[in-house]
């Protein structure tokens, strides 16, 4: 039953220490045993965010170097990375991740969620879902779910250790009084293995229902708060919500312009200055895929649909108008 | 202090050998009581085995404190952990980030450090030695990391040691982790881990 695990490839990693004169994964080895540790036992208190020294990266805290920091102590040889930014494999903070791993590590790089065994992501989790032999890295800014409520972070920790979550539930009652229901679209916060409330990064909220009991391990790094902090695979995660507000996620009117999924999370697309827009999949992959399969979409023209009769069961019956996605900072 | 050539060896390649070790542990600790097998290092310090020896050079270094059980504490494994880690080595386990000892011998949970409700992670990681792990028989385990439950057999452990395990996971968020090693396969049951005996 156990798999042998042997000397990994050496090779290319080998190649790659030579030619740029880091080593392997740019972190030096200490570091990667401090990450490592704080890593375990993160796995071993579900939603508890582990203290790290975490260290200058060559880019600015702010722009995943604590994610970069978790997946260079987490990567090896004969891993094949992805690296996704809003979904998207083919921006800036993405690209520039995905590039470094490649310079540093050697490692195989992918754009297919399937293919990938680590993924570094920025406030989204996949569509496709994520199988046992994953890994996910979310790059978090704020760490700490309570920290808008209570700036302290000797209060904070006071607060987590007798687990003392009032304030968040008034908090999220308040939005109640105020508006009628919990206004929180993205960093909704979770409640893991029913101990830890837990900040799930800046992903939006349509995507917090896919932590709960995923198969992959998920781990999450902050690395100007200096905080790790991991969700084991099959592990409970709760939305924070009340018997009489069940928590629920955003839906669309549309489906998304180019594949016609109906299940995703959609961007809204401004298309030109006379108010045209569209909306598409956030997640470039699952797109792609889709439009490969031969799945096609309206093409942001509300006509097409009922010309071509997309069946109607494609589309989500929703109230909720999309737009609210995350902003907060490039993390 | 032995002298240099009475050092076993550590790890070939001590960069690539220390992640796939870490990789095998992680998975392990993520999905408590799944058997990993690392064909790393095949000359420990007796009488470390082969998992022991490697989990230490992956993880041990100065900041973290070892305590080895009396019954495994030789000069061997001694020199090898101070020379490859760094590490200091201490008498108290319960100042120990680290700790290893026997299955038979293996001193009451309470003893190691648990940490506190406010910083659980400085709690004792402790690697047992056994004399056989084998999955799908004996324990049944269950939580977080576990889709509905898994069966490890451990064999070789004094007894009373999952009533301690009890007791230990009721400390949760505190609580010590532990590492089975036998040979070179292991195996982890994080504090999280409820174990039931068949």
């Amino acid at each position: 039953m156990a798999d042998v695990i042997d000397h990994p490839s050496r090779t290319a990693a080998a190649e790659t220490r030579a030619a740029t004169g880091y080593n392997f994964a740019y972190l030096d080895e200490q570091t990667k045993r401090m990450i490592r540790r704080a890593i375990l036992k993160g796995v071993a208190v579900p939603g508890y965010q582990v203290p790290f020294g975490s260290r200058e990266m060559p880019l600015p805290y702010g722009w995943g170097t604590g994610g970069i920091q978790v997946t260079a102590a987490v990567i090896g040889p004969d891993d094949t990375l992805k690296v996704i930014d809003q979904g998207a494999d083919d921006t800036t903070n993405a690209v520039n991740i995905r590039s470094f791993f490649a310079k540093t590590a050697g490692v195989a790089t992918t754009e297919k969620t399937v293919e990938a065994s680590v993924i570094q992501t920025r406030h989204r989790i996949p569509e496709t879902p994520l199988s046992e032999d994953q890994i996910l890295v979310y790059q978090v800014p704020i760490p700490e779910p309570l920290r808008w409520l209570e700036p302290r972070e000797t209060e904070t920790r006071k607060m987590h250790a007798l687990e003392e979550y009032g304030a968040m539930h008034v908090s999220l009652y308040e939005d109640i009084a105020k508006y009628g229901r919990i206004t929180k679209s993205y960093n909704y916060p979770v409640k893991v293995n029913g101990r830890y409330v837990m900040s799930p990064s800046p992903i939006p909220k349509f995507d917090n229902p896919k932590m709960d009991r995923m198969p992959a391990l998920q781990l999450f790094g902050a690395g100007r708060e200096k905080r790790i902090y991991a969700v084991p695979p099959y592990t409970r995660v709760k939305s924070l919500d009340f018997e009489d507000h069940p928590f629920t996620i955003e839906t669309w009117d549309q489906c998304c312009a180019l594949c016609g999924a109906g299940d995703s999370y959609l961007d809204e697309v401004v298309t030109d200055d006379k108010g045209g827009k569209m909306y598409v999949c956030s997640d470039s992959d699952y797109c792609e895929q889709r439009r490969e399969a031969g799945h096609v979409g309206d093409g942001g023209d509300p006509a097409y649909a009922a010309r071509n009769q997309i069946p109607a069961g494609d589309a989500p019956a929703g109230d909720e108008p999309a737009g609210d996605e995350p902003a907060g900072d490039k993390q | 202090m032995a002298p240099m050539t009475d050092i076993k060896p550590g790890f070939r390649d001590p960069v690539l050998d220390s992640q796939a070790t870490f990789r095998a542990v992680l998975d392990a600790m993520a999905r408590p009581g799944r058997l990993r097998t690392l064909a790393l290092l095949e000359d420990p310090p007796a009488p470390l085995a082969p998992a022991t020896a490697a989990v230490c050079l992956a993880l041990v270094d100065q900041d973290t404190p070892l305590w080895i059980a009396p019954d495994l504490r030789s000069q061997a494994a001694e020199t090898f952990m101070k020379f490859h880690c760094g590490c200091p080595i201490v008498d108290d386990r319960a100042k120990a980030a680290f700790a290893i000892a026997s299955a038979a011998k293996l001193p009451s949970l309470g003893g190691f450090a648990i940490g506190d409700d406010a910083y659980p992670e400085t709690s004792t990681t402790v690697i047992v030695q056994t004399v056989g792990l084998a999955a799908g028989d004996g324990l049944t385990l269950s939580g977080p990391g576990i889709e509905d439950t898994h069966r490890l057999a451990v064999s070789g452990l004094r007894s009373g040691v999952w009533r301690e395990w009890m007791e230990n996971g009721v400390l949760f968020p505190c609580g010590i982790d532990l590492i089975l090693v036998d040979g070179a396969t292991l195996a982890a049951l994080p504090r999280t881990t409820t174990v039931t005996e068949a």
